[in-house]
């Protein structure tokens, strides 16, 4: 018999923080997994938000960083600039990319800095206790939308991968979804794409991977991936939004 | 080089940085500085180095973050709006205990302000560089040679320390043009392996560049470790210029910068009439020279004036520096104004009662 | 025989490997964890029904099984 499932060498063996059921497992098991298969442990360096995921600097086998709250790219791009050689990738939720972010996620896509971004979608901000994020649904109650989000008040949700697919800069960019075992699969092919990309150094790449917040959204694991295919997935709809990795960089 | 060239003040930086090994600039338009971020366009490209426009003052200093974090010579510049905007930026950097370099060319403040020299930065440099505990060594050059030497200190005392550092200058030292010369130094550049976040590259455990600390015991451990650094550089670091305080003199005067070589002026007048004033001119702001006042405080009839381009910031420290034994006045001009010769030689007179 | 291995100790009774076990093997434990939950397991007699597609470790965020074929 054969291990045909097992940790991947670019996550340390330790416990993590993150809730029962939280999504944040299972993105980072996939980074971990293509950083293992496209053999670039030794000369990877990820990038660690502020947000649930602050301590991803601890799960991660390769060498990490932590940024100030939404500024990855930016660390990233100085990473990258200075280490042209390294794969540096970033990893971040909604309110660290799409609030206090959006400069510099939209910057670094456009200059078509040769990094990977990871993008978590979970409609919410989960470390701080479950307030409105840029991401959040209209009607969504949150802590501070008790009332569900009035899109008269609080505007409408961003979809990131959209916008982002407008720039030049940016090569690749899919939205995935990691509810289910098939689109768990077809989540880690998309970030494999993303990460070679960088290396076939074709410019930016981004995979917005929509994930749950049983937690803050008062729901089981099971009851918040059913949450996220009735309401996330009409909304934030799954696919490639750029692919320009087939033409010269 | 060894020959003397005319040179712009943010030019001559953008050059001693180079010649400092500074392999990254970040950088963002802001005046009184741009001609330096235009410079380091120009000349990093050409040298196979990085230049990269940020987006942003804050975009700039988290890329700052990032190259020093993997261990390279970093530098950005801004002048005082735009430090405003780095300031969370340097204090995870001095919390993550990286070197980089920061340049502020200060103007008129606050807010908006002017985009004339002023002094007026002086408490957020030495007092508040960011939130948190930390300080920050900040050096003040009084000219543009001063300024190139300086920068070369800079970077040598940010990987020595493994600190943020900051050039102080103001926006008249970023525009006038002086004599310059380029010595021959070799970079102080010391190996940064142990720490870097630079790939794993066969080494067993990864390195973590952070400042988050969530258990309370490891945090306070951590910045009694950032103070024992902090005192090794008030010990070691300290730079400052007497100027005739050898002898017994009536006042004696405290300015840095430009300010510093206005109030020489004034010295030389004030001979004239047989009055005899002296100048202590701090080079580094922090640490701040206090021996140097302890050097004085038994020489000078009326204690210290201290002359600033602003409404009076670092008269604080002098006043400490003086802890009581001699009077310490203050006069400034702000919102970009120079203080003219004239009138600070009037406020000297009106401190000692009259020429003698 | 394919078989899974669960690192009782890491498990946090999340559900996600029971909801999607085609063979509907996996189960919570009687017993507690050292972080006081129902770990997910598969009873010997169970286990002579997995057919080691691992969909249950692909939904596992706390690699919890290991999975051999």
């Amino acid at each position: 018999m054969a291990v045909v499932f097992k940790k991947p060498d670019a996550l340390l063996d330790v416990p993590t923080h993150y809730c029962p059921g939280c999504t944040h497992g299972i993105i980072h098991r996939l980074v971990a997994e293509v950083i293992d298969e496209l053999g670039i442990l030794d000369k990877t360096i990820g990038v660690a938000p502020v947000g649930c995921s602050v301590l991803a600097y601890n799960y991660f086998a390769c060498d990490m960083f932590e940024a100030a709250h939404g500024r990855a790219p930016a660390v990233a791009t100085g990473i990258k600039r200075s280490n042209p050689d390294k794969v540096v990738f970033t990893y971040q939720g909604d309110g660290d990319l799409a609030a206090i972010g959006t400069a510099e996620i939209v910057h670094a896509a456009t200059r078509g800095e040769h990094i990977t971004t990871i993008f978590v979608n979970n409609c919410i901000y989960g470390m701080t206790g479950g307030q409105m994020a840029p991401t959040t649904l209209p009607g969504q109650v949150t802590e501070t939308t008790p009332y569900g989000r009035d899109t008269k008040l609080a505007g409408f949700p961003i979809r990131v991968s959209e916008m982002l697919s407008t720039l030049t800069g940016a090569c690749y960019i899919e939205r995935v979804s990691v509810d289910t075992v098939p689109n768990v699969i077809k989540a880690k092919k998309a970030i494999k794409k993303a990460f070679q990309a960088q290396l076939d150094g074709k410019g930016f790449s981004l995979i917005e991977v929509l994930s749950i917040c049983p937690t803050n959204w008062g729901l089981s694991p099971k009851e918040s991936f059913k949450w996220l295919r009735d309401n996330m997935i009409p909304y934030y709809e799954l696919g490639v939004k750029k692919d320009t990795t087939d033409k010269e960089a | 080089m060894g020959e003397k060239v005319l040179m712009k003040g943010n030019e001559a930086i953008g050059e001693a940085a180079i010649r400092a090994n500074c392999k990254c600039f970040f950088g963002y338009p802001i005046t009184p500085q741009t001609e330096l971020a235009a410079y380091m366009s120009r000349k990093m490209p050409k040298i196979g180095r990085v230049f990269l426009q940020a987006e942003s003052e804050i975009a700039a200093i988290n890329m700052v973050y990032g190259a020093a974090g993997s261990g390279v010579r970093s530098m950005t510049s801004s002048s005082s709006p735009g430090i405003s905007l780095k300031s969370e930026g340097i204090s995870y950097i001095a919390g993550a205990e990286l070197p980089c370099v920061i340049c502020n060319i200060v103007r008129g403040g606050p807010g908006l302000g002017s985009i004339q020299p002023a002094q007026s930065d002086y408490f957020m440099a030495t007092k508040a560089g960011g939130h948190g505990d930390f300080s920050m060594p900040v050096l003040a050059p009084a000219s543009i040679q001063e300024m190139v030497d300086l920068i070369q200190d800079a970077f040598d005392i940010a990987d020595e320390y493994r600190t943020p550092c900051m050039i102080m200058g103001d926006g008249m030292l970023g525009q006038m043009m002086e004599p310059v010369e380029f010595k021959e130094r070799k970079p102080k550049e010391p190996s940064k392996d142990s720490w870097a976040a630079n790939g794993l590259n066969g080494r067993k455990t990864h390195n973590i560049i952070n400042s988050l600390y969530l258990q309370s015991e490891l945090l306070e451990e951590h910045n009694i470790k950032l103070q024992q650094k902090y005192a090794a550089i008030k010990e070691k670091e300290v730079r400052y210029e007497l100027y005739k305080c050898d002898r017994e003199n009536d006042l004696i005067i405290v300015a840095y910068g430009t300010t510093s070589r206005i109030c020489k002026n004034v010295i030389k007048e004030a001979e004239k009439d047989g009055i005899n004033l002296g100048l202590i001119r701090p080079i580094t702001l922090w640490p701040f020279p206090f021996e140097a006042f302890e050097k004085t405080v038994n020489k000078t009839k009326h204690g210290y004036l201290s002359v600033e381009m602003s409404c009076g910031q670092m008269v604080y420290d002098v006043k400490l520096a003086a802890n009581g034994r001699c009077p310490v006045d203050f006069y400034g001009r702000t919102g970009g104004m120079i203080p003219e010769p004239n009138d600070i030689y009037s406020k000297v007179k009106e401190i000692i009662g009259g020429a003698k | 025989m394919p078989k899974v291995t669960f690192r009782e100790d890491r498990c946090k009774g999340c559900g996600n490997c029971i909801e999607v076990c085609p063979k509907k093997i996996i189960s919570y434990s009687e017993k507690l964890n050292v972080k006081g939950y129902h770990p997910a397991t598969v009873t010997d007699e169970k286990m002579k029904e997995c057919i080691g597609c691992a969909s249950c470790a692909r939904m596992c965020p706390d690699v919890v099984i290991t999975v051999e074929k």
